[in-house]
Parts: structure tokens; sequence; C-alpha cells
């Protein structure tokens, strides 16, 4: 075994060689905070399974064959008090790790605003969160900043320390947005909106990518994400509006035609309400949007007039590539003349509490302890850039 | 001939669905088809095809079935692991511009075929081959409860191995990965024959697999011998039991969600679409709900085969019966309540995230336990390090690796930044490597020669462990490092040429494992070779425990000539420290059930009926369908079903054995 060993640590070995370990050093808080969780639970766990390695070593050792000193019992199978050790020492470090993994979960939830911008600095409440919309193409990003009214593709910029709120949903297929630096990730899907609120510690520029296989054009599905101090930032808004270049609908369905390993775009201006139309799936004019039918549906739907309000696609999304050999020609939901008023956002929004401290029963005290606030305790935050 | 007509009898199927433009493809064929010729006409030269079709095809033995999922589960590990070479080539040279060998188009089907091959066709045909050999005989069963349906359940799960790898020659395979989530696999993004291939594929095999589950629960469950009470039974038969009554309740979701997928794919449904009110997260929810459950159908058999090894060559009762059997049914019930953590990343709240992630770590309380149990088993042991030992030992130190980075992903937050990555593969593939692979291993070793009558060979043996072992930790542990680098799966081409160096090293640890596979290959052969030297004629070449052990190796078509009577747990050591004689005289004819060719031919419809729906062939399909039907029907008339051993074939064959273990004395 000891050879085993010996080259399972090789690559261990070569690993502390300098690479680019982003998940470890990130750039961001939540990433950083996601960081601590992992080295914790990894220690937390390496408490029995260290053990279990050097026990079954000893074991598979002393108690060879032709050891035959070592004791030898063969009737012997039961202890009751070895039993408890060997359910219980597993179980104590699963409570342990479940109340990390409870508290961690809810204050590292990605639908949360930031309570925090760093780990000894609060969110600056008079600055207003940056807002960006988010749109998984196939196979390329849009990054829609609606208070700046501009879009880019494959470019994403946000200023250091200010929190931002991303809204994210795609195209045609399922996809994953992730930029490991700032935090980590979530789902990229059609008609649903996913969030994700974030900021990044340290100017730099970071990847950032689709970790969800989304087909021919995966491979090219990524951008870089830069921090920028907010003169920087400023001037890269600036830069993106002189930029010209204007996203309404109809180059929205050009712009969602699949297409791989696309370069950099910005758009100077862009129809305010396109992203809206991007999440009810109903850029092509005449389609019903979903918020629409959602509301219709909540008051009871149309019955069975509803089912004549379908329209044949003369044209389809883009991205469709074939339909059912057996089934009815594809259709839509044609639009009525109802007003589109629930908006498609959802405004119920999870706030960060105001005091992370746990919750006490009646009367009892609080225990001194401060939850998660060891940002940089094990690796230290170290600014990490790939450019 | 006018396009419709062509249409309507060959679907879409024409000569440009053959891959004649891929060249890789086209050599394989060639390879391919020249071995396979050569097969035919061997076969046919030395007219074996009777002998295959009397003793083999059409058996109901259930040692013949297991020994024919084996042989499946391996020859599909070949085609599995050619994807995998096929995947490391690509990834260590497509770097710095470069778009390595495959497109896009080749390898996205090269990955989803590798982990559906490696699941359903080699992973679940080595457990359930062993499950299948072993089972009946550690209860002191004659056969399984439904021989018939034994064989008609190989045979299914062998037509969706053949669809399989007709993808590889006729259209192509499924470009979704390999549990191809809607919408991408739905008709409007995937409308080729792709995941039609991965539908029939796994529907066909799956109801053989449905139903050899609910086979082996009824064996377990009815067919123990006189004092087997559930509590007395072997470890691995308990493992079984679970794993099966898991098959029985998962396996139907996944039919189901295939089905449904179908539905949308065929005659325009929306289920999983996009709009319409379809919702592809109901699909990602179901395919996991049976999914998960899969990866325990997987992995509790290979404890139970390390189980009976661990005691076996540490000469010493297994430590903790008992609670090694709870532990196994916990771990079953648990299996059904953590399916989410396949999607924390799909947007649940915080508390649903939390649940899941806990429920999850429970589960390494169970398996912790099952450790130290094995731990505790060696202590005070006489270890005798053969080949299944050593596979037990590697388990062990693999296991708790890929366990320890399991709980890690547990953990939403710590989920969130490595799911998806190469880490999430580094960690599964630790799991199944480490667990179901060297678990089947290990069994292999330990019941070839119950099998076959003679041990596997040492030294090729022990070049195999060496390279797999080795192989695994340069191939994976690379790929823990680059997850943490934030490199995440199913990528074709990549830019940070800092990144070339660790799949250099993963791809040299596939070699290694190829060497292992080839090893392996070679020791079976080797070991054929020198099948005098390395015979057994004892039937219990290991002094093992439990009652196979007990009859000749390899056992008479009847198993057991007299149904044993069981006292404790370790039967067959029991009856040895007892001072056990063979009862000579007294035999009696034996019933047993006869042969049928009907499992073959109506799998063989039934993988028609697939390849007629995947292209489009309605005529086919139908007819198929029909022609199940009626054989399905037609065998209910069939009253030659069984037969009877008579006494004196019976005595022949015992009073060979007492000759031979005379000999041996």
């Amino acid at each position: 075994m000891s050879r085993l060993k010996i080259l399972a640590l090789l690559p261990l070995a070569v690993a502390l060689s300098g690479c680019n370990y982003v998940v470890l050093a990130p750039a961001g808080d939540i990433a950083a905070q996601q960081r601590d969780l992992v080295i914790i639970s990894t220690v937390l766990m390496l408490l029995i399974v260290v053990p279990v390695m050097a026990l079954t070593v000893v074991f598979a050792w002393r108690y060879r064959q032709s050891n035959t000193s070592a004791r030898y019992e063969p009737e012997w199978d039961h202890s009751t008090k070895l039993e408890l050790v060997i359910w219980s020492a597993p179980l104590l470090i699963i409570i342990c790790l479940g109340a990390l993994t409870w508290m961690g979960t809810h204050l590292l939830d990605p639908y949360r605003t930031l309570g925090r911008i760093h780990a000894d600095r609060a969110v600056d409440q008079s600055k207003a969160p940056l807002e960006v919309d988010v749109v998984a193409l196939d196979w390329k990003w849009l990054f829609i900043y609606p208070d700046y009214g501009i879009a880019t593709v494959n470019d994403l910029a946000a200023p250091v320390d200010r929190p931002i709120n991303f809204r994210i949903t795609a195209s045609s297929v399922m996809n994953s947005f992730y930029i490991p630096a700032l935090a980590g990730q979530i789902y990229a899907m059609p008609g649903m909106e996913t969030k994700l609120h974030a900021v990044v510690n340290h100017p730099g520029t970071y990847k950032g990518f689709s970790a969800n296989y989304s087909g021919a054009g995966f491979s090219g599905m990524h951008f870089n994400f830069q921090g920028l101090d907010d003169k920087g930032f400023d001037a890269w808004i600036a830069s993106a509006k002189s930029a010209g270049g204007s996203l309404g609908r109809a180059e929205y369905l050009q712009l969602e035609k699949p297409s791989q390993n696309e370069p950099v775009r910005r758009y100077g201006t862009i129809d305010s309400d396109l992203y809206r139309l991007i999440l009810n799936m109903c850029v092509e004019t005449g389609k019903m949007c979903q918020s629409e039918m959602m509301a219709i549906d909540a008051k009871g739907g149309r019955g069975h007039e509803g089912l004549n309000n379908t329209l044949p696609l003369a044209y389809d999304k883009y991205a469709r590539r074939g339909s059912s050999p057996l089934g009815p020609e594809p259709t839509f939901v044609a639009g009525t003349c109802t007003p589109d008023a629930p908006q498609g956002r959802t405004t119920a929004s999870i706030t960060a509490p105001v005091d992370t401290a746990p919750l006490t029963g009646a009367g009892l005290k609080r225990p001194t302890f401060t939850p998660l606030k060891s940002s940089s305790f094990f690796l230290g935050q170290r600014p990490k850039s790939d450019s | 001939m006018s396009p419709d007509l062509l249409k309507l009898i060959f679907g879409r199927l024409g000569i440009e669905s053959l891959p004649l433009h891929e060249p890789i493809v086209v050599g394989t064929f060639v390879m391919v088809a020249l071995g396979g010729a050569t097969l035919l006409a061997g076969l046919t030269y030395f007219r074996l095809w009777g002998y295959l079709w009397r003793e083999w095809f059409t058996t109901v033995d259930h040692k013949r079935i297991g020994i024919m999922y084996m042989i499946l589960g391996i020859v599909m590990l070949l085609r599995g692991f050619a994807d995998a070479l096929m995947m490391r080539g690509q990834q260590m040279l497509a770097f710095g511009g470069s778009e390595g060998y495959l497109n896009a188009h080749h390898y996205d089907q090269v990955f989803t075929a590798h982990g559906v091959i490696m699941i359903f066709f080699v992973a679940m045909p080595l457990v359930t081959g062993l499950m299948n050999y072993v089972v009946p005989l550690q209860i002191g069963a004659r056969d399984v409860s439904f021989p018939f349906l034994n064989n008609f359940s190989f045979w299914m799960t062998v037509g969706g191995a053949v669809l399989v790898m007709a993808s590889l020659f006729i259209g192509e395979f499924a470009r979704t990965g390999w549990l191809a989530y809607p919408p991408l696999s739905n008709i409007g993004y995937s409308p080729d024959v792709g995941v039609d291939y991965y539908i029939w594929a796994l529907q066909v095999a799956g109801v053989g697999t449905t139903l050899s589950g609910i086979n082996l629960i009824c064996t377990i469950v009815k067919l123990r011998c006189p004092g087997m009470t559930m509590m007395k039974m072997p470890v691995f038969t308990w493992t079984s039991l679970c794993t099966n009554i898991l098959i029985v309740a998962s396996f139907p979701v996944l039919t189901v969600v295939l089905a449904l997928l179908s539905l949308d794919r065929y005659v325009g449904t929306n289920f999983f679409t996009n709009d319409f009110g379809g919702s592809p997260m109901m699909y990602v929810n179901l395919i996991w709900i049976w999914g998960h459950p899969e990866v325990y159908i997987l992995v509790l058999p290979a404890f139970g085969i390390f189980s009976e090894v661990t005691s076996t060559f540490s000469g010493k009762r297994l430590f903790g019966y008992t609670s090694m059997v709870y532990a196994t049914v916990v771990i079953t019930i648990l299996s059904y309540l953590v399916w989410l953590h396949h999607f924390f990343t799909m947007g649940s709240g915080a508390s649903v995230n939390s649940f899941f992630g806990i429920t999850t770590m429970i589960i390494s309380i169970p398996t912790g336990a099952k450790m130290f149990n094995w731990l505790f088993t060696m202590y005070r042991g006489r270890i005798r390090y053969e080949l299944p030992m050593m596979w037990t030992i590697a388990f062990m130190l693999t296991f708790v690796l890929g366990g320890m980075t399991g709980v890690l992903l547990a953990v939403p937050p710590a989920d969130f930044v490595l799911h998806n990555s190469l880490f999430l593969i580094a960690h599964f593939h630790n799991v199944i490597i480490g667990g179901v692979v060297f678990g089947a291993f290990a069994g292999i070793n330990y019941w070839f020669p119950k099998a076959f009558g003679f041990k596997l060979d040492v030294f090729w043996g022990k070049l195999s462990f060496w390279f797999w072992v080795v192989g695994f930790y340069l191939a994976f542990m690379p790929l823990y490092v680059l997850g943490l680098m934030g490199v995440t799966r199913r990528l074709r081409v990549f830019d940070d040429p800092s990144l070339q160096i660790w799949f250099v090293i993963a791809a040299i640890g596939a070699f290694l494992v190829f060497l292992g596979i080839l090893s392996m290959l070679m020791q079976f052969a080797v070991s054929f070779l020198k099948r005098e030297q390395l015979k057994d004629v004892t039937g219990d070449p290991w002094d093992a425990r439990t009652l196979e052990w007990a009859t000749s190796s390899p056992p008479p078509d009847y198993n057991f000539a007299f149904t044993p009577v069981v006292h404790d747990n370790d039967a067959w050591w029991d009856m040895k420290r007892r001072g056990y004689q063979r009862p000579l005289t007294g035999f009696k004819p034996i019933h047993m059930p006869s042969s049928t060719g009907t499992g073959i031919i109506l799998a063989g419809f039934a993988t028609a009926m697939g390849f007629g729906l995947i292209w489009y062939i309605w005529w086919l399909a139908a007819a198929s369908f029909i022609a199940m039907l009626v054989v399905g029907i037609g065998h209910t008339f069939n009253y030659h079903r069984d037969f009877d051993i008579p006494a004196d074939d019976v005595i022949r064959t015992e009073d060979a054995r007492t000759k031979l273990l005379a000999g041996a004395k």
C-alpha cells in the first residue's frame, strides 16, 4: 500500500507548486465564504477519515497471516461499546456539519441580499446595488444593465465593493451561470428566473462561463468578468454607450440564433422591456407572455375558448431545430388584448438578517459565538486575477 | 422508388445515416465487422451454434445467466472504456487553439455514451450477474423464483446494449449528457435519432432490470433453505435484497420519465418543454428520484461482496452483523430522501437545500458504520492477501476519500462552487470505481473458482490490480485539482495552457487503467490455459463461510442434492466446524425448470420495436409489438416448463464428486 500512497501524494506535491486555485482563493466575499465552508467541512471530515485510513493500514499490516504473534479471535464478532463508538463518532461529526450546513445554506442563499460586502465591512446603504440581467443564449451570454441602458455580449464588469444583483434566465436550453472568483453558480433556465447576489472585492479580470452542458457550442461559452474601481466602471459604461448599436426585439431575435465562440459586443441603447419579454418568452410579436398567461390562469383560465387561441408557428424560435413526427405542428399561444399587467418579476425578495447571531429560546442567553466571520481564517484572502 | 414509399419502408433511415464521413467510426466499424465475422465463422466452423443455443441462450439456470451478465458487462466495459480514452485524449490535446481530434458532434456523443454505457451496461450487468449467480447458492435454493423471467430479463438487458452499440454505426447517439436533461433533449433541440436511441435502449433494458429485481426479491423472500431466518442471511444476500427493493421502487420512475419525454418527442406533448406549461425542472427531479437510488443499487451489492471477502480472508466472523444489516436498510430508505442534492443550483430555497444536504450527510453515518465493521472484522483476524482481499483494502482506502468529497458536495454552498466541475467528476468516479468496480473485481476473483472450478491466475491478477489502482489515482486526483481551479465538466477545448499538465497526468492514468483491463483479460486467458494447475476440487478453495461453498465447483445444475439446513449465519463455517458429512445415499429425482427460447425471441422483438420507433419505421414497430404479444401469449400455452433430473443422474454426479473429494485428500 505504501507505493500507492506515495503515488496518491504526487499530484498534491505538484499541486502546491503555484496554480490558480480560484475556488480556494476567490476575489468576492460570497465565494470566499463558500470557500471557508469547503475548508471547514473538509477539516471536520478529516477528523474521522484520517483515523479510518490509518487504522485500515495498521490492521491490514498487523493482522496479516504471517504475523502469528498477533491475537487471533475467530469468534469475536460483537462489542456493544465499539458499536456505540462507530455509530456515534460519525453522528457527532454530522451533527456539527449539519448545523454548519443549515446556517451556511441560509446565510449564503443566492436569492438573499447581501448582509456585508467583506468580512469586516457592512453594506454601504447609500449605494444602490448594481442590477444586471443575464440571459444565456445558444452559445453566448447577454448581459443587460437596466440602470445604465446598455447591454453586452460575453463581457461583464462591476465596480469593486458594490453589491451586484443578478437576475438570470436563458433563451432555449439550460445553462449555469458561474464566475468562480465571484460567487457560486446558479442555473439559467428558459422561461424562468433565478437570482444571484454577489460582490467583488478585488479589481481584476476573472473567468466566467456556463457550467452546465448546453450543446455543440458549450466549450466556447465563456466571458471575462472585470472587477473595476468606480472610475474604471464609469469609463467602461461610457465606452459601451459610445459603442453605438442598439438592442431591440428585432436585433435580439437575430442575436438569439445559435452561434459559437462569439466575440465581445456592446450595445449603447436597449429596449428597456427586453429582459421581461425574454423571460416571459414573448419577444416575437403576437406571442402571449407567460406572465399574462399565468395571470389569466390564476383567474380560472379561459376554458375551452382558450384552446382556440393558439396559432401555428410560421417561424419558431431560431434555436429550435426539429419537431415531433406524430404531433401537431408547433404552436404558440397568441397574445390577447388584456393589459400585460403582471410584470413577470416577483417583487418578493429575501433580505439578509440584520443580526446573524443564532436564535435562542425564551429567557436563554445567547452563546458568545460569531458565525462565519472567519473569512480569511485558513488561506488568507489574496487578490487573484487571470489577466 | 418514390420518396414517400422509401419513407414508409425505411422511416428516416437512409444511406446518409451511416457515419461514412467519420474516419474514426468507419475504422472502428471495420475492426468490429472483421472481429465479428471471425467470431461468427469460428462458431459456425466448430459447430457451436447448437450448443450455444441449447446450453446458454435458452437456459433458465441462474448460474449460466449470471455468467452471461458478467460477459455482457465486461464486453461493454471495453466499449465504455474506449470512450473514456477518447475523452482523455481529446482533453489532453485540445489546448492553445488546437481543436483536438474530435469535433463537437462526435465528442458530445462520446461523453454521453460513456456515462450511459458504464452505468447501465457495465456496472448494472456486473452487479446483477453476481447477484444472479451467488444469491440462490447462498440461500440454498435450486434456482431463482421465476427462471424463465430471469432469462427474459437478461435478454432485454442485451437488447438495450444492442441498441446502444447500433447507434455507433447506424445514425448517432445522444449529445445531451448521460441524463438527457430537457429542453436540450427535447425534439426542438435534439431532433435527430440520438436521444431516441438513448430512450429506447434504456426502456428495453429497464424492463429487464425491473423484472430481474422482482425475481430476486421473491427468491430471497421465499426460497431460503430451512433454518435461514432473515437475520441468518449472508450479508451479500441482505445487500442484494435491499438493492432489488431499490430497483423495483425506482426503475418505474425512470420508465415513466422517459415515457413522458418520448411523448414530448413523438406526439408533441408539453411535459418538459419551455412553454405551454411544461417544466424541464420536473424532468430533473424525476430522473434523479431514480438516479440517486441507482447509485445505491450499484454500491450496496459491492458492500455485500466486501463483507463476505473481509470475513472469509480474515478467517473471522463478520464484526457487527446486526448493525451491518441495519446500516444497509437505513441506507436503502435514506437513498430516497436525497435526490435534490444533484441540483442545489436549480434555485430551491435555502431550507429545501439544507434539508436535502443534511439527509445526504446522514447517509454517511451508516456507511461509516459499515466501514468500521469491516475494519473490526480485520481486527484480531488472520488476513490472507489473496486477490479479493487486495481489492477490498484498496476499496477501503479509496472509498473513504470519495465519501468525504461526497459529503463535502452535500453542503449546498460548497456545492455552488464545485457543482458540475471536474471535482464532481472525480468524486463520483472515486466512489463508483473505488466502490462498485473494485467490488465487482473482488467478487469476480472471489467467486470465479466457484463458477468454473479453477482459481484465477495470481500474477496477472496482481498486475491488473496495481495498474487499476495506480491508474485510478493518476487519472482522478488531477480532476479534483482541476475542479478546485474552477474547471467545469464536458468541455471540449481549453484556453488556459497551464491546465494541460493535469490533463496529461489524467490521460496517463487512464492509459494505466487500460493496461489494467488488458491484464485482466490476460488473467482470464492464462487462467483458462493453466486450469489444470489452478484446479480446485474441494468446492471451497478459500476456506470460506457461506453456503455456496458447500457444493461442488462448478455446482451441478440443481445446486444442492439435498436442501441444506442452516443453524448459523456463517452456515458453511458452522457445518465444517461441526464435522458435517456429505450425504452419499438416498438421492431422489430433482424437479427443475426447462429451457426455453421465448425470452430471447421476445427480447429480439422488443429491440426491433425500439429500432423501428427510433427511425420512425412505424410498420416495423407495430409488427414487432404484435409479434411480442403473439409470442408472449403463445408461451402461456407452453406446458413443457419443467422436468425431473432422474435420481440416477443425481447419483452419478454426486458419486463423481465423492471420487474427486477422495482424490483431493
